[in-house]
């Protein structure tokens, strides 16, 4: 089987589940929309502080989120030993590392896409760049869904799995946080033009921990 | 006849518990042999360390010609395991599990689909797995292990939790299976039905040898 065809069998697999779970769809958007709920709560005295910390709110809004639905990637695959299951197939470790990768960074665009309007709506954000907005989250949800997924197998394999995603996987996430919430501000209330320098970070970032997860998931997957 | 699996003073650790302490075991291609043995003897570790799940922690080991010491990985789609999980999802049907199972050991997911209407499951192939009862998911188990087409086939309780025609449906694959020169090692507690399809007996207490048998 082709490096292609065994992605395309993982990514898929895993989103069918997610399809028929509707994890996302009932779980992880409305912990999205009440967080983002709860800053305008917290912060609703003056609007004016809303719009300007809304790209800082909207990026931590997408981490915690996220630590949601790379958990879910990696529970899936302790339920009935289907780990085994998948390690007996003999896959190439770098298809499943891009497979999972892949069907995470989709749950992570519609996410993105559903808290990115709730916090136009709700905050009055004015939005002047979209290209920018749009090239961020790209390279800021590819980072994420890379960086998510190495975690995310690392973390699998350990006992306290569930609290130690977010402690394992939080500080390597800085960068995209810093990243994307400067590009956002550029992109929404700033210069446009000024937010590339930030995309360059994320992309690189990007291509970093895609490169890396594609060489140490293998040998993770098997080992932890 | 060629050696289908060799071990050599292997140990396997679980923690620190050596549940394989120095196992010696030859066997030819082909056949059923039947692994036997007490609870916590080491019989589904050493089917595990077979599969190439668990890693041989001293001594030596080749399963299919592959050397478990260097490389436990390119045999797996030569073999399939019945464990005790069914390696399954549970929010994905039947014939999607088979299918996928099938797909991914490099086979079409013809293979799939003929493996459940085998295992006499395709009345409920558009049913979740999540909603099987104990004995479906063994058959969904055992469906997704054929339907690999294995040159050896690792069995652990493979009766366990089947119901009478799902046993008879289990012992006449496992005949053809033999039939056509593919091997066979089935851990088992029923002794009498497992012994009725067998032609080699190997027992294991402690982690190490205790008997081999030709029957």
């Amino acid at each position: 089987m082709s490096a292609f065809s065994e992605i395309k069998l993982i990514a898929g697999k895993d989103l069918r589940i997610e399809m028929r779970s509707r994890i996302l769809l009932s779980q992880v958007l409305p912990f999205g929309a009440i967080v983002v709920l709860l800053f305008a709560f917290a912060l609703d005295p003056d609007r004016g502080i809303l719009a300007r910390v809304a790209p800082g709110l909207f990026w931590i809004t997408v981490l915690l989120a996220a630590l949601l639905a790379i958990g879910r990637a990696f529970s899936i695959e302790q339920q009935h030993g289907a780990r085994d299951g998948l390690r007996l197939a003999a896959l190439d470790g770098s298809s499943v590392f891009i497979g999972k990768a892949i069907a995470i960074a989709a749950q992570l665009a519609i996410l993105e896409a559903v808290l990115g309007l709730t916090v136009v709506v709700l905050y009055g954000v004015e939005v002047h760049g979209v290209v920018v907005l749009l090239a961020t989250a790209a390279a800021a949800t590819i980072g994420l869904a890379a960086a998510g997924t190495l975690y995310g197998v690392l973390a699998a394999g350990l006992r306290a799995r569930e609290t130690l995603l977010p402690l394992l996987l939080l500080p390597v996430l800085a960068p995209v946080m810093l990243g994307a919430t400067r590009a956002f501000e550029d992109g929404l209330e700033g210069v446009p033009g000024d937010a590339w320098p930030w995309i360059a970070l994320l992309t690189v970032f990007a291509l970093l921990y895609t490169g890396v997860g594609m060489l140490a998931f293998g040998p993770l997957w098997e080992d932890t | 006849m060629p050696n289908v699996l060799q071990l050599r003073e292997a140990v396997c650790l679980l923690g620190r518990f050596p549940a394989l302490a120095g196992l010696d075991l030859d066997l030819d291609a082909g056949g059923v042999t039947l692994l036997s043995g007490p609870n916590g003897a080491g019989k589904t570790t050493l089917l595990r360390l077979l599969a190439g799940l668990v890693p041989l922690h001293s001594g030596t080991g080749s399963v299919l010609g592959f050397n478990l010491n260097t490389d436990r990985v390119s045999h797996r789609r030569r073999l399939a395991l019945v464990g005790h999980d069914t390696f399954c999802y549970d929010d994905l049907t039947v014939r999607e599990n088979l299918i996928f199972s099938a797909k991914a050991s490099g086979h079409k997911a013809a293979m799939g689909e003929s493996a459940m209407e085998r295992l006499g499951l395709s009345h409920v192939a558009g049913v979740l797995h999540s909603k099987l009862s104990a004995g479906q998911r063994r058959r969904l188990a055992l469906a997704a292990a054929f339907g690999r087409d294995p040159e050896l086939l690792l069995l652990d309780e493979p009766h366990a939790g089947l119901d009478t025609e799902g046993r008879e449906i289990l012992d006449e694959i496992l005949r053809e299976t033999d039939a056509a020169g593919r091997t066979v090692i089935i851990a088992s507690h029923e002794l009498e039905r497992t012994r009725s399809l067998a032609n080699r007996e190997f027992s294991i207490r402690g982690g190490r040898a205790y008997s081999v048998d030709q029957t």
